[in-house]
């Protein structure tokens, strides 16, 4: 099993590395070509309306939308999150979306760099609170059938969800050491 | 649940977000839109592009805030805007407008001669060029979460930031190769903490993201940059300088983004109209160049 990481943009070689630890195979995803030798797909954090415009120019939204509807396995990481999202707010009015999801995203919800955070989150399926790292982080809202949260902040925001092989989380697991994220999206 | 905010892995984290993409000075909103719908991953924000400072001479100061808070209303994606070295009131004042990241910036007139900004005592994080090891390491024990190349901002000559992206990589390199003794020597001389060159020569890596600056202007220079193995790259005058600012900047996204891919690279750059004139470094004179502010 060959795991993608989406390599358009942002913190793709954190993705890699963790993965690499772990012993499992990865391999960067800029092209087609390459999203065809991988059996599961992590979008990582960057800029959404970035690697939203790279996904339409290089031809990557609809193969990936479609290797996902036949069932491939998919993690957004906060920009990835949001690209997996049925409707971005507060986003540019044409940013281009997977639409994967039933949840929403609201971009950069908890305001500017000077609101980023660290945070002990219970996590639904750990044994333990995971230390998580929201940097001008999107919360999930409103997810619908299928899709239900999996860890919310004490005043009831979402900040990961899970819809069968799909998972979105609004933090970085991939800036931390703790790989219970990653084998949580493993076993999907 | 305890909530900590401004902490150093997410300081040092944005800077992480931003690998991989390219970062475009941008002097109005009209700029600041072209550059989000290119594609930028962030903008800076500043009253003149660095050409013009050149250009125009005298004294450069921070930018007004009235402007930037525009700038800033007018796109989605992440802020920056530069203040002086060593202009600490400056740097509080952008810190109060919330934006995202400080430039503490040799392209300014520096306000300090003698100390940089001590960027610890920040909420926001910052980003400072270097032109050697010595240099980005002593910003990072000042607290700067990003470093840049200096390279020679406003010439659109690749050159300057050639060097400096190399000198900082080959003396990383130099570190690996060192045996411990070694490199209590190596700190003394590069006139950094012994903790952080050892950690450097152990990861092989600096411990922040580090971007090139300084000379940008072709997507083939951006895709230099990268292969020789910085994380991204700023673009100042390239971009708003040049015959048709919004094709040149999606090219530039692009080359970035495949910078391996030499078909991708001649494709984006075909038809990109006119690069900004430019000056050739060597022709200017000693006291106009911009690296050799900040210590």
């Amino acid at each position: 099993m060959i795991v993608g990481i989406l390599a358009l943009q942002g913190a793709f070689r954190e993705h890699e590395e963790m993965l690499t630890r772990m012993g499992v195979p990865c391999l960067q995803v800029r092209l087609p070509r390459d999203l065809a030798k991988v059996d599961r797909l992590i979008i990582p954090g960057g800029e959404s309306t970035t690697i939203g415009k790279l996904l339409v120019m290089y031809d990557l939204l609809e193969p990936i939308r479609q290797r996902v509807l036949a069932g491939m396995p998919i993690w957004g990481t906060c920009a990835g999150a949001i690209l997996l999202s049925s409707k971005i707010i507060d986003g540019k009015a044409d940013q281009p979306s997977l639409h994967l999801m039933d949840i929403e995203s609201r971009r950069n919800a908890f305001g500017s760099q000077l609101d980023s955070f660290e945070a002990d989150v219970t996590v639904a399926g750990l044994d333990a609170p995971f230390h998580t790292v929201f940097i001008r982080a999107p919360i999930l809202e409103n997810p619908q059938g299928a899709c239900h949260a999996i860890a919310t902040l004490p005043d009831g925001r979402v900040v990961a969800a899970l819809q069968g092989h799909i998972l979105a989380t609004s933090f970085h697991p991939e800036l931390t050491l703790d790989n219970r994220i990653h084998r949580l999206f493993l076993s999907l | 649940m305890a909530i900590e905010k401004s902490t150093w892995t997410t300081k040092a984290g944005l800077a992480q977000m931003l690998k991989g993409g390219v970062i475009m000075d941008v002097i109005d909103v009209e700029q600041a839109k072209i550059a989000e719908d290119a594609g930028a991953v962030a903008v800076m924000a500043l009253e003149r592009v660095p050409a013009d400072i050149r250009r125009q001479g005298g004294v450069a100061r921070m930018s007004d805030p009235e402007l930037i808070v525009r700038i800033k209303e007018s796109v989605t994606i992440p802020v920056m805007a530069k203040a002086r070295i060593g202009h600490f009131v400056e740097a509080q004042v952008l810190e109060a407008l919330g934006i995202d990241y400080i430039d503490e910036s040799e392209v300014l007139t520096p306000a300090d001669n003698e100390f940089h900004i001590d960027k610890h005592r920040y909420k926001i994080p910052f980003v400072n060029g270097c032109k050697n090891l010595g240099e980005a390491l002593r910003r990072i024990t000042e607290g700067a979460a990003m470093l840049r190349t200096k390279g020679e901002a406003g010439t659109g000559d690749v050159v300057e930031a050639v060097r400096h992206a190399r000198t900082v990589l080959g003396e990383i390199r130099r570190l690996q190769s060192m045996s411990e003794d070694e490199l209590f020597s190596a700190a003394k001389n590069l006139q950094a903490p012994y903790d952080l060159v050892k950690q450097v020569a152990q990861a092989g890596r600096l411990p922040v993201v580090n971007f090139a600056a300084g000379g940008i202007a072709t997507p083939a220079d951006a895709a230099l940059m990268m292969q020789i193995g910085v994380d991204g790259v700023f673009v100042g005058s390239g971009i708003f300088k040049s015959g048709n600012p919004s094709v040149r900047a999606k090219a530039i996204v692009q080359a970035t983004t495949h910078y391996q891919d030499a078909h991708i690279i001649a494709e984006v750059s075909k038809n990109l109209g006119e690069a900004m004139v430019g000056i050739n470094i060597s022709s200017l004179p000693q006291e106009q160049l911009l690296a050799s502010r900040g210590w």
